[in-house]
């Protein structure tokens, strides 16, 4: 083994700072995206959960497309696809933005809002069915019953896979490093390249996306002893 | 829209150009696929049972393995597996194999889990009557848990089996020779078509997650008919 760890070299200097600005970047596209995909995705399970035929079919083909396809190869759609697709004009306003981080944001938000309607549907099918039931015959209406008892059970049920789905987004946001949006996982092959000191860029790197990750796993886990062992149907 | 270009190049997306070089295309796509999902069957068994294992030393090490890799980003792991692990311990691994080792490794943390759960999802009278009938601990993993918790988590592997699928499209970063690296070399060269180009391969991935994933649908309405339930 003939590798010289130079430690101070990632952690100090020009480089942390590389890293330090992928690590923001990381959770900025992970904050847009999650919030835009929880939007869409709440969108696309209202309209499964409406009882109109062609609306229901879309939201099916939009989950069943979107979830059955690698994220990679959407990412490279949206961001080769879009300058034949869209019209001149449209384009070159999006190039003198950060058309590389519009395209990644765009993938990451359609790819997990299908995720998400996935996660609400289900959680919105475990309510028993005699719930909807009795509050229908204690007079509300079918709004009413969805919004004051259906709702608001289900949204405890759902939170902890939802937020594990927002994790999911956070790794799999490493992806866009391939279109050139400058991340955490970017900015470490960067800092490998310059220096030959993969082994500690890539260290830091990890050990940011596992802080994140287990300290939302475990805030999940508390969530779920706290609040949900009493629910049992 | 040039369909055309898609059209001329089915092959090599298919199968890459392989009777006169390598194989690629979705046939390499869906051979790291089974290899990987062959693997990770066996470390994700064997790091499941040491989780639901007496040992505090090999519950614990179980638990670092799947917290740790369920917390990394897969292309992380790939990275490790093909620039950091030769540097650090001297082998050289080809793409394809350097690929796989990784998606061996990530896939196994979820399988552990799968494994975890198929178990503890069995009543506690199964094991407690296989105990009682005289089986050791080993034995009645072995021939009463374990054939009816593995029947039990078929749905959960197919479903792994479809997001690997999906994730195989992550050994095109490092070079490999599968479907998403043959669209983006027929993308290069071709460069007026690549809405069609992407769509075409999303289809073609489509095609076999969502067949898999409707046969795992299936299955989980057969399996739930069959499980052993307590009380």
């Amino acid at each position: 083994m003939g590798y010289q760890f130079d430690w101070s070299l990632v952690l100090t200097g020009e480089y942390r700072d590389w890293l330090l600005d992928g690590f923001y970047l990381t959770l900025k596209i992970s904050a847009v995206a999650g919030g835009c995909a929880m939007a869409l995705g709440t969108l696309v399970a209202v309209l499964r959960l409406s009882r109109v035929k062609p609306l229901m079919w879309l939201s099916l083909a939009f989950t069943e497309f979107f979830r059955n396809t690698p994220l990679l190869v959407q990412i490279f759609f949206w961001y080769f696809g879009s300058e034949v697709l869209l019209p001149k004009s449209v384009n070159e306003w999006l190039y003198s933005m950060d058309f590389e981080f519009a395209a990644g944001t765009l993938a990451l938000t359609v790819y997990s809002s299908a995720f998400i309607a996935e996660e609400l549907r289900s959680g919105v099918f475990s309510i028993p069915k005699n719930q909807l039931e009795a509050s229908r015959a204690t007079g509300l209406s079918f709004l009413q019953a969805y919004r004051f008892v259906i709702l608001p059970q289900a949204f405890r049920i759902v939170i902890p896979p939802l937020i594990s789905q927002l994790l999911n987004l956070l790794k799999n946001s490493s992806l866009v490093m391939t279109i050139g949006v400058m991340e955490l996982t970017y900015q470490a092959r960067q800092v490998e390249s310059f220096t030959f000191h993969g082994f500690e860029s890539f260290t830091v790197a990890t050990l940011m996306y596992l802080a994140v990750s287990l300290l939302v796993s475990f805030a999940i886990t508390m969530y779920n002893k706290h609040f949900l062992h009493h629910l049992r149907y | 829209m040039r369909w055309d270009i898609v059209y001329n190049n089915l092959d090599y997306l298919l199968w890459g150009s392989y009777p006169n070089g390598p194989l690629g295309g979705i046939c390499a796509s869906i051979m790291l696929a089974v290899l990987g999902i062959f693997g990770a069957f066996w470390l994700g068994l064997v790091f499941g049972l040491m989780r639901l294992s007496k040992s505090r030393i090999l519950r614990g090490l179980a638990m670092v393995y799947v917290e740790v890799i369920r917390g990394t980003p897969l292309l992380m792991l790939i990275f490790w597996f093909y620039f950091l692990g030769p540097v650090i311990f001297d082998y050289n691994l080809p793409e394809f194999q350097s690929a796989l080792l990784a998606f061996v490794v990530f896939t196994g943390a979820y399988v552990a889990e799968i494994v975890r759960a198929g178990v503890n999802a069995l009543p506690g009278g199964q094991m407690e009557a296989a105990r009682g009938a005289g089986l050791t601990r080993f034995q009645a993993m072995r021939y009463v848990i374990l054939p009816q918790a593995l029947r039990n988590m078929i749905p959960s592997f197919v479903n792994q089996f479809v997001s690997l699928t999906k994730d195989t499209s992550l050994a095109y970063i490092i070079g490999v020779n599968e479907l998403t690296k043959a669209a983006t070399q027929i993308n290069n060269r071709e460069v007026v078509a690549p809405a069609e180009i992407f769509m075409a391969i999303a289809v073609l991935y489509f095609i076999i997650c969502w067949a898999l994933t409707a046969f795992s649908r299936r299955m989980e309405r057969h399996v739930a008919r069959y499980q052993a339930r307590g009380r």
